[in-house]
């Protein structure tokens, strides 16, 4: 961004760009909900942000650089709307943005505009995870309408290459348009699944940017940002929604960590091992007080009992038993909510921690019966460390042994062959 | 109001027990093309013949080429369609839940374009 003309034309370009982060999303939402198609309401959006970055170089910031954006991308969609007449019922729409736009009714406008705005952005954000929409769509989707990203960004993120990434989108755009998929916040029983749909698509993205997987690690850090953001918008567009809550809670406890989770090589670094003086003290205190707050409810779900999970996994340092008595109840819980094996490898574990090796290993015994789970290391590290902490060195050498064969990751591969070594030696 | 055609894939099956069971859907399927019919969401429906009745036409080099059979055979065939007038996508997905096919096989759900309200060609 460059400073051309001084003081007037920076400050232009940086309210700009504080308004595009603060009010895109909402300005973008109301006029979908006006003109009935997203691509042409981002159009509009997109030009009158471009022409802001103009006229306020020139003129200077307005008193109210939202309410400007407002009036200017509505302009451009009645232009467009004139234009594109493949629009589904064009001259009511038309009609409808231009009696929005009458200059002599601008007080019914604002209280209009007031009540609808949080609305909007909620039906934005249903309709962007729409069932009807493949998941990699619902993803795409989420973060360039709501989160702002560009496609480029979006692209760079997941690992595709950017047209790839543009016609994912165009698609997902298109079928709301001709599919008619309602621009509405889902009522009755429709809700709670719906709910759920959201949460899972935010927190697939939060989990995209923090698996220590490959790709931009900086633009990889900006979808956990994304997420955590999206997820405060949802927690306050839908307070009571307890899951919605957990979810902020478990993202920004995870996240706390982001810097700690990896070390100056790039490896990663497993929980008891991180140096705490690294971790985000200010997200700690979001996480609890978003985790605090979705208790309250008094309605458990799968996002708060994990986010639980990391706020005493946060709280423990070392082998505090009655800790993990805590985790393992935790755990017990998640699995009677979302039963799955690795809940309960992770259950067996803090059980272990908590009350015994041997009663540990009577929790494991199920699941290293389970041929489906033959290649999954967790199961075969647990089962090494319990079997170490039981006194049973052959068994755990054999079970280290497995672990390291199945170790896709060289600092955890280092740190199972110490533990096989310290076994073997001492 | 956009109308969606609800196709109706059913499952191939030689099994008799199974046949029995479709023919013993059929109260359902009265009851609900009633209930779409006062809901005034019906606009054409009907069951098709099975499959060896079909037959595939295609126009190649001014030839009309014709073939015994579907266009493709899958393990699933189209046994049946409804046209229904629904506000959006939702209320159309809501009714094909219905079906029983959804049950046993699979329905699709397709928007039907609406040629007056779109002249220009749908660009890319």
């Amino acid at each position: 961004m460059t400073a051309r003309n001084g003081d007037a034309s920076s400050a232009g370009d940086a309210a700009a760009v504080k308004v595009f982060r603060d009010e895109r999303a909402a300005v973008l939402a109301t006029l979908i909900r006006y003109v009935g198609d997203f691509q042409l309401a981002e159009e509009a959006v997109q030009d009158a942000f471009e022409s802001a970055l103009v006229t306020w170089r020139r003129d200077g910031v307005p008193a109210n650089p939202g309410a400007w954006i407002t009036v200017a991308a509505r302009r451009r969609a009645i232009d467009r709307l004139r234009r594109e007449r493949s629009v589904a019922d064009r001259a009511e729409r038309l009609a409808a943005l231009l009696r929005l736009d009458q200059p002599e009714h601008p007080a019914a406008d604002q209280v209009d505009e007031a009540d609808e705005i949080g609305d909007d952005r909620l039906r934005l954000i249903f309709t962007c995870c729409h069932p009807a929409l493949d998941m990699p769509a619902r993803v795409a989707l989420t973060l360039r309408m709501l989160g702002g990203l560009t496609t480029g960004e979006i692209a760079r993120a997941f690992l595709v290459a950017e047209p790839t990434m543009g016609k994912r989108i165009v698609r997902a755009k298109r079928k709301i348009a001709d599919a008619r998929i309602p621009y509405r916040v889902p009522a009755g029983e429709d809700l709670p699944g719906r709910v759920r749909g959201v949460l899972r698509v935010l927190y697939l993205i939060f989990n995209e940017g923090y698996s220590a997987g490959t790709g931009d690690r900086l633009v990889r850090g900006e979808l956990c940002d994304e997420a955590i953001r999206l997820g405060r918008l949802l927690c306050e567009l839908m307070p009571g929604e307890p899951e919605a809550w957990g979810l902020v809670g478990l993202m920004t406890l995870h996240d706390a960590r982001r810097a700690a989770r990896v070390d100056g090589l790039g490896g990663y670094v497993a929980l008891p091992d991180q140096d705490r003086s690294l971790w985000d003290e200010d997200r700690i205190t979001e996480g609890m007080r978003a985790l605090e707050h979705a208790v309250r409810f008094g309605r458990p779900g799968p996002y708060q009992l994990q986010a639980a999970i990391a706020a005493a996994h946060l709280q423990t340092s070392g082998d505090d038993p009655a800790s993990w008595a805590r985790i393992a109840d935790l755990y017990e819980a998640l699995d009677a909510l979302t039963p799955s094996p690795v809940v309960r490898v992770n259950h067996a574990a803090a059980v272990g921690f908590a009350y015994g090796a041997a009663a540990g290993l009577e929790r494991l015994a199920p699941l290293l019966g389970d041929p489906a789970l033959e290649r999954y290391q967790p199961l075969h590290a647990t089962h090494a460390e319990l079997l170490r902490r039981a006194g049973e060195v052959t068994g755990a050498v054999r079970a280290y042994r497995r672990a390291i064969d199945l170790s896709e990751n060289a600092v955890e591969r280092a740190e199972l062959v110490r533990r096989l070594e310290s076994l073997t030696t001492g | 109001m956009p109308d969606y055609m609800v196709l109706l894939y059913a499952p191939h099956t030689d099994d008799s027990e199974q046949q029995v069971d479709r023919w013993a859907e059929m109260p359902l399927w009265l009851e609900l093309t009633e209930n779409l019919r006062e809901a005034g969401l019906l606009v054409a429906h009907g069951p098709l013949h099975p499959v060896t009745a079909a037959t595939t036409v295609r126009v190649r080099g001014g030839e009309t080429e014709l073939t015994d059979g579907p266009f493709a055979t899958t393990k699933e065939f189209l046994a049946g369609y409804y046209v229904l007038r629904c506000a959006d996508l939702d209320e159309a997905l809501r009714h094909a839940a219905r079906m029983p096919t959804a049950r046993h096989g699979s329905v699709e759900v397709r928007p039907i374009m609406d040629l007056s309200e779109s002249p220009a060609a749908p660009g890319v």
